[in-house]
């Protein structure tokens, strides 16, 4: 459908849209998992309270991780964060801009779950039921009990099927308090995530906008920088094995059929198109030093004009410079009016 | 339909989204496989270990070895390790490089079944029941311990006519499962924080190794594939022309028959070129031959120098 294709489309277009789309699905990945999966108490005086806060705690914070794991601009983050110097100076503005970002994203799933969890009550139920006030609610005045025998019967509150405490205290009645007060505290959580979110949009303008604007800017800019350095590693990769297989074909024809004259005609032609693709470089030794150039000392961001000789190194070359003649801090891309 | 065509080009882009889009999909193959097996516990006692533990962990056997077979990049591994040297040097970076991304794609299937068995319960309860120590369990206190081998051996099958309304049953079941699921979220929590841990933490070693393994890994793919299409072509053209050269002989022998047939010569001189000068059996498989035991160097500086 082309409505289908359109939000494909948009979504793939930057990295930051791709990842909105991520953070959809796992939220709905988040929200499937919890109703698939089978809650299951073990009434049991102390495994309770460590179930029922695992189960809403720990859940969340897989979906955290796999909310950072999930995003590709993670090692893009690590990567800038590492890399040398070179003659690009580092920005802790946009490092920090891209990890908020990230961060942001990946909390969205795990507040999902945990305002799941307590809206649907059985985590609560199952890890507070020992708590419940049983002189306010139940039959406080049953003599024959000690503590510890109340704590077992009411570990068994979120397990009907086995619950022997009705004496004690109705099991409807413990439920729906528990269960109110996990709803309450749910519909609260809901609200303080999105007074939060809200607070966080409109006041942020407020505050340094220009220098939001800045490190925005260059964060997209490294993201698209590196996938179209990978895309262009990749066409060099497919030229260079065009040219390579070429090559292979036509020193065997030159071994074999040595006494003919038949030499193939199309084959310049077609080792010139892909020859220019290449770029200068043509053998593994100058594309590992591209490589290991293009982490060590990324380039200026700088377009100098095509006439004069750039310190971009392997345009053209095949040495990549390894002292530039005039090491320039990228501060200067940064000036601000404000 | 449409939408799965543009699903299916983006995952074909490049190499490395087909194995991601093969991975996931074992994955989804592998949760679908145990909702649909049908657990049947033996509730007998020296069997119920066997059946939960070999459900637990066979299965997730098997998915490994499928998710390294679907892997083509499993196969120009163990080709790029065990070729000749030739004139091209090998780089152990590389092979490495390769067989550390094949064995993680193909642990995420087995992963994912045990961590769905571990998180439903049943494999566990099946296989530990008989070892859960009775006198935690009132029902089970005051049973001799033939018996209570017996009883607790059947507490897996919830329809068995000792077990139907059996508390003491319920008891050991909630408690086996409260287990296993705690079980099952240990493993995914730690296994998420290692793959946290190493997406961050790898750009802070070797990251020049690391971009230049994976080029030449994907260089590596990227020819193989090229190769092939050259190949496939050559035969097509090889498969041509012998078959023209087969009717240009049938006529010279029916020459003397008034036929006029017309010369199919013209077309052929075109594809010559294309064969490259390859044109019989023994140079094919000469060439087939070569192509694994001596590879070309990577220098393709003289090509570009004409």
């Amino acid at each position: 459908m082309d409505k289908f294709r359109m939000i494909f489309q948009f979504f793939q277009s930057n990295q930051e849209s791709f990842m909105n789309g991520i953070c959809g699905i796992m939220a709905l990945a988040s929200t499937q998992m919890y109703s698939a999966f089978d809650f299951n108490c073990p009434c049991l005086p102390h495994y309770n309270l460590a179930y029922g806060l695992g189960i809403l705690l720990v859940p969340p914070f897989i979906l955290f991780l796999l909310g950072f794991v999930l995003n590709n601009n993670i090692s893009m983050l690590a990567e800038e964060w590492r890399r040398p110097q070179g003659q690009r100076g580092k920005d802790p503005a946009v490092l920090r801009y891209m990890f908020c970002s990230m961060a942001q994203r990946a909390m969205i799933a795990p507040a999902v779950w945990v305002s799941v969890t307590l809206l649907d009550g059985k985590c609560v139920t199952c890890a507070f039921c020992t708590w419940v006030p049983v002189e306010t609610l139940g039959n406080a005045s049953h003599p024959h009990l000690s503590q510890g025998e109340i704590q077992r019967v009411l570990a068994r509150v979120p397990c009907k099927e086995i619950y022997n405490g009705q004496e004690l205290i109705a099991n409807e009645v413990a439920v729906r308090y528990l269960r109110c007060i996990s709803q309450a505290l749910g519909w609260c959580f809901v609200l303080l995530m999105t007074t939060l979110a809200f607070l966080v949009r409109s006041l942020r303008p407020c505050f340094s906008q220009v220098a939001f604007l800045k490190s925005r800017y260059w964060s997209h800019y490294i993201d698209i920088e590196r996938k179209l350095f990978d895309e262009t590693c990749a066409e060099h990769a497919r030229s260079f094995a065009k040219v390579c297989i070429q090559q292979f074909f036509e020193g065997m024809s030159t071994d074999l059929v040595a006494a003919r004259c038949h030499l193939p005609r199309k084959a310049p032609v077609d080792a010139g198109e892909a020859a220019e693709k290449l770029l200068g470089i043509t053998d593994w030794g100058t594309m590992n030093m591209a490589l290991k150039s293009w982490h060590r000392c990324k380039p200026p961001l700088h377009l100098h004009p095509p006439a004069l000789p750039t310190g971009n190194g392997w345009a053209g070359e095949g040495q990549p410079p390894t002292h530039p003649s005039v090491p320039r801090r990228e501060t200067a891309a940064y000036y601000s009016c404000v | 339909m449409d939408r799965f065509r543009m699903i299916f080009q983006y995952f074909q882009s490049n190499s490395e989204s087909v194995m991601n889009g093969i991975c996931g999909l074992l994955a989804l193959a592998s949760v679908k496989m145990y909702t649909s097996f049908d657990f049947s516990c033996p509730c007998l006692p020296q069997y119920n270990m066997a059946y939960g533990l070999g459900i637990m962990f066979v299965p997730p056997v098997i998915l490994f070895l499928c998710g390294l077979i679907l892997n083509r990049q499993s196969l120009a591994m163990l080709e790029e390790w065990r070729r000749p040297l030739g004139r091209r040097k090998k780089d152990l970076a590389v092979i490495r490089y390769m067989c550390s991304s094949i064995m993680q794609r193909a642990m995420v299937a087995p992963v994912v079944w045990i961590i769905v068995t571990l998180l439903d319960g049943k494999c566990l309860i099946c296989a530990f029941s008989s070892s859960m120590d009775p006198e935690k369990f009132v029902g089970f206190a005051n049973v001799s311990p033939v018996q209570v081998q017996q009883l607790l051996a059947k507490v897996p099958c919830k329809d068995d006519e000792l077990m139907r309304n059996n508390t003491s049953r319920k008891a050991v079941s909630r408690y086996l499962r409260c287990w296993s699921q705690a079980l099952g979220w240990s493993i995914l929590l730690i296994l998420i924080i290692a793959a946290f841990l190493a997406r961050w933490l790898r750009p802070c070693f070797n990251q020049d190794t690391l971009l230049q393994a994976r080029h030449w890994s994907n260089y590596i793919d990227i020819e193989q594939k090229i190769f092939e299409e050259t190949c496939c072509e050559h035969s097509r053209l090889f498969a041509h022309k012998c078959i023209l050269h087969f009717f240009e002989s049938m006529r010279q022998e029916i020459k003397l028959h008034s036929y006029s047939w017309p010369r199919e010569g013209e077309g052929a001189e075109g594809e010559e070129d294309l064969l490259r000068g390859i044109t019989d059996q023994d140079q094919v498989n000469k060439l087939l031959k070569t192509w694994y035991y001596e590879k070309p160097p990577l220098d393709v500086s003289q090509v570009t120098q004409r």
